[in-house]
């Protein structure tokens, strides 16, 4: 990055004491994640095993494995994405590219998505269960559950998206017509690759949020442990079983542990490897300005 | 960008054949749907598992959210089976129920606190505010932590009548939901005092958590006097119907309720109920 | 000319309407769940509404849904005290954590802090309910008993909504295009002066939007605040006072109610949700034209 030396001695006391405290906030959280990652180290390492990845739960989940589990929570958050990754972008481009700033049904969309990331999860639950389960028949299933996460996604992934629209740079816009290219076209080859570092950074605080969820999940993807046969079986996902074994199964506080390790190297794994796809894909497209 | 391309036909195929496959030449089984308790649900889970591994080509679905909706779900048909962790009241004669498990309750205080024991009275006064301090019961000179369960629960009315209390008199300083949540709350608290149940409490304690289990009455609380049926405050775990059960349904019941289950329920450290 | 060949230019009007359409479609659908969880919540607490007069949601003694007692205004102050207090701490944290990945760490340890983060935001809301419950809460308690209070339900939320805080700064930030930095570098502005003058104002629409996602997502923070706030119905007198919030009433009461204990659950739902809505709809109209 540019390092700007303080040229003006009057700005230097200024410059390192807010130096001094964005490093101690940094200290202070990596402090406390470090803490939390000890913490579940300690009570579930001796848990660990390849066994512990493939095996089904045994014993209310106090033996065994979760790879039943595992299985559940993938299905589950692919449902999610595949529904609400199409939804979100085409929202977030049309608000961004298509609707005028001042347009009321711009700022009711933008709205009701403000107000939709406050509602609890466990009502997002309650009503998965009444609309997808009930409603729609879909009983306690990974689709019930798939479509309930992508309701809750949605927030997420249209606010970060049409933030990272809103900032490709007008220039871009401006030489696309000059050229003659058609709006589609742009929005395809230009804007969507140059916005990636934001759609890719809202779609991991995306999966982040789906991979975290237990109340939504309790009421429409459910509880059964098995494993699922197909989409329409009811599968137990990881918050969810860490949830059961933490705070309803006496006894079950190592197998939590090591299952939020599990969860917690999965969503690192996840991480790398969007990243790497994303930025893959922006340099193929747009040299970095 | 032709390979990339390819690379998403075969994703999008592939998860249209996965979400497609099973359905393709797969029987029809049997299935029961059991929705209900938390607290049963562990053992009603293994149980099922147990019953399946017995029966091909049957499935047995547990889910969980709370007595009440083993009730709704029971009576308005979405769920074969219910469970509940508590008898049923005057208003809910248009079930049927079937005891699978008795759990007693009890009071957990910090294992290092040198209380041994309290009388009736001295519960009342504690929860209710007019005791605040272990000084007065025998213990340390601090303030005492009052340990409440939330409304509706089994446990929490079974505690009330016990203690022939309104929830609206009793004066607690922490709320919690579940067992599991109750006993790491008095856990992590060396002047706190709850109400669990015995079985969740004998559990934890295997495992090293530093409570103790004081006796109610005079009789101390162990899954064994539970057993005997000498012990004063227990709860019956039922599986609910809403017709006299036939056919899959009443296999699994009397499955559930016959000898073959005994060593799962005393897995979960309840008292297995005997049919004659 | 290489992109002649792969003939991307779509030069045909009908593939622009119909893109048109397509995204509109997608928008409406979007807005649409909104409205779809509304009616959910009226069609459920509607028996309640029709022999309870909403004044008793104030005035009634306290809750005690057996005993016919429903006042919300101890959860609703609790709901309002915890997510105030961690956006409080979490604001701060957040953006200092972006403008530090950003514009103060090599690129290494500007990796490895951003990991970090994500990691930190995928971290379900249990483990973290669970850690403050045998953690936080026994640390509490040493101080000022009983330990699950205000305070742990606030520094549980923070660390739950600072992720969200820190990553959409974080792209608003690296959206912030180089000329700027160039031009501020050619004034002679110090790093500090840059990133306060210039950088902020230009990313205020991001952070703005990471600051409201993370408001309702405190909010509506159900499983964790459970398990570490205590929970007793009360209005808080001090940081170390337990309180419930609306969400974790819903999560601990629904399991076991029936009748109108279950639709005045829905009501505290309806009402949580009026509360994002004025909120939010105040956050728009201070915030007007913030795109212009």
């Amino acid at each position: 990055m540019l390092d700007i030396s303080a040229g003006r001695s009057r700005y230097i006391f200024r410059d390192r004491l807010i130096q001094l405290l964005i490093y101690t906030a940094v200290f202070f959280v990596s402090a406390v994640f470090i803490w939390i990652l000890a913490d579940l180290v300690r009570g579930g390492i001796s848990h660990l095993s390849w066994n512990f990845l493939i095996d089904s739960p045994r014993d209310a989940g106090r033996t065994g494995g979760i790879g039943s589990i595992l299985v559940s929570t993938i299905l589950i958050l692919l449902v999610a994405l595949v529904v609400a990754l199409p939804l979100a972008w085409t929202t977030a481009v049309l608000l961004a590219e298509f609707v005028p700033v001042t347009s009321q049904f711009g700022t009711m969309v933008r709205y009701s998505l403000q107000v939709l990331a406050g509602v609890p999860s466990i009502v997002f639950g309650l009503f998965g269960n009444a609309f997808f389960s009930i409603y729609l028949g879909l009983g306690f299933s990974i689709l019930s559950g798939g479509l309930t996460l992508a309701c809750m996604l949605l927030p997420i992934l249209v606010s970060t998206a049409e933030a990272g629209l809103r900032a490709v740079p007008d220039t871009y816009r401006m030489s696309a017509a000059a050229l003659g290219m058609s709006r589609t076209a742009t929005l395809f080859h230009l804007l969507l690759p140059a916005a990636v570092p934001a759609l890719a950074a809202g779609l991991l605080l995306g999966i982040g949020r789906a991979i975290a969820e237990t109340a939504a999940l309790l009421f429409t993807s459910g509880y059964v442990e098995r494993m699922p046969g197909s989409l329409l079986d009811s599968g137990r996902a990881l918050a969810l079983h860490i949830f059961d074994l933490s705070m309803n199964v006496p006894g079950g506080d190592a197998p939590a542990y090591a299952s939020a390790l599990v969860l917690v190297i999965l969503l690192l794994v996840i991480n790398i490897f969007s990243m790497k796809l994303a930025f893959g894909l922006q340099s193929k497209r747009i040299m970095p300005a | 960008m032709c390979a990339r391309n390819k690379c998403w036909v075969i994703f999008v195929v592939f998860f249209i054949i996965v979400s497609i496959w099973p359905n393709i030449g797969s029987a029809a089984s049997k299935k029961l749907i059991v929705t209900g308790s938390s607290t049963v649900a562990p053992l009603v889970s293994e149980i099922a598992r147990r019953f399946e591994s017995m029966n091909n080509g049957v499935r047995i679905d547990v889910q969980t959210g709370g007595s009440s909706r083993g009730i709704n779900d029971v009576r308005n048909g979405i769920a074969n089976i219910g469970m509940v962790s508590r008898t049923l009241k005057s208003n809910e004669t248009d079930l049927q129920a079937f005891p699978i498990a008795l759990d007693g309750i009890s009071v957990i205080i910090h294992a290092s606190n040198p209380v041994i024991t309290l009388n009736q009275q001295q519960i009342i006064d504690i929860y209710t505010g007019r005791l605040t301090n272990w000084k007065s019961v025998g213990g340390r000179d601090a303030r005492i932590t009052v340990v409440n369960k939330a409304e509706g629960r089994s446990t929490l009315e079974l505690f009330l009548d016990y203690s022939k209390l309104k929830n609206s008199e009793m004066k607690p300083h922490i709320i919690i939901g579940d067992n599991p949540q109750g006993i790491k709350t008095v856990a992590g608290n060396t002047d706190a005092i709850g109400y669990v149940s015995v079985g969740a409490a004998e559990f934890e304690i295997n495992y090293g958590a530093p409570i103790k289990l004081l006796p109610l009455d005079g009789v101390d609380a162990s899954v064994a006097n539970v057993r005997r049926g000498i012990f004063p405050l227990s709860r019956s775990l039922n599986l609910i119907t809403r017709t006299a059960p036939q056919g899959l349904v009443r296999d699994f019941i009397e499955f559930a309720r016959s000898t073959q289950v005994h060593d799962l329920v005393e897995a979960q450290y309840y008292v297995p109920v005997s049919v004659h | 000319m290489t992109w002649l060949k792969h003939s991307i230019m779509f030069p045909s009007v009908f593939t622009d309407k119909l893109l048109r359409w397509v995204l509109r479609s997608g928008a409406v659908v979007s807005a649409l769940v909104m409205a779809m969880i509304m009616l959910f919540l009226l069609v459920e607490s509607w028996p309640v509404f029709q022999h309870l007069s909403l004044t008793r949601f104030i005035t009634d003694s306290s809750w005690h849904p057996l005993e016919d007692a429903y006042n919300l205004m101890p959860m609703l102050s609790g709901t309002l005290f915890a997510s105030i207090g961690a956006l409080f701490l979490a604001i701060p944290l957040g953006i200092a954590s972006a403008i530090f990945i950003v514009y103060y760490a090599s690129p290494r340890s500007a990796l490895l802090y951003r990991r970090l983060i994500e990691l930190l935001a995928g971290i379900p809301s249990v483990v973290f309910g669970f850690w403050g419950l045998t953690t936080l809460v026994p640390l509490i308690n040493q101080f000022h008993p009983p330990g699950a209070s205000l305070l742990a339900g606030i520094l549980v939320l923070t660390l739950m909504i600072l992720p969200t805080i820190a990553l959409t700064a974080y792209a608003a930030f690296s959206a912030v295009p180089n000329e700027y930095m160039r031009s501020a570098a050619a004034l002679g502005l110090s790093r500090w002066g840059m990133i306060y003058g210039v950088v902020f104002p230009a990313a205020r629409t991001g952070i703005v939007a990471g600051v409201i996602l993370a408001a309702g997502r405190a909010l509506g923070e159900t499983m964790a605040v459970l398990m570490v706030a205590g929970n007793v119905v009360q209005h808080a007198e001090s940081l170390f006072d337990p309180i419930r919030t609306l969400a974790a009433n819903i999560a601990l009461e629904m399991a076991y109610a029936m009748g109108d204990h279950r639709s005045v659950l829905f009501v505290s739902g309806l009402m949580l949700m009026l509360l994002v809505m004025t909120l939010s709809g105040l956050a728009g109209w201070l915030g007007k034209n913030r795109y212009a």
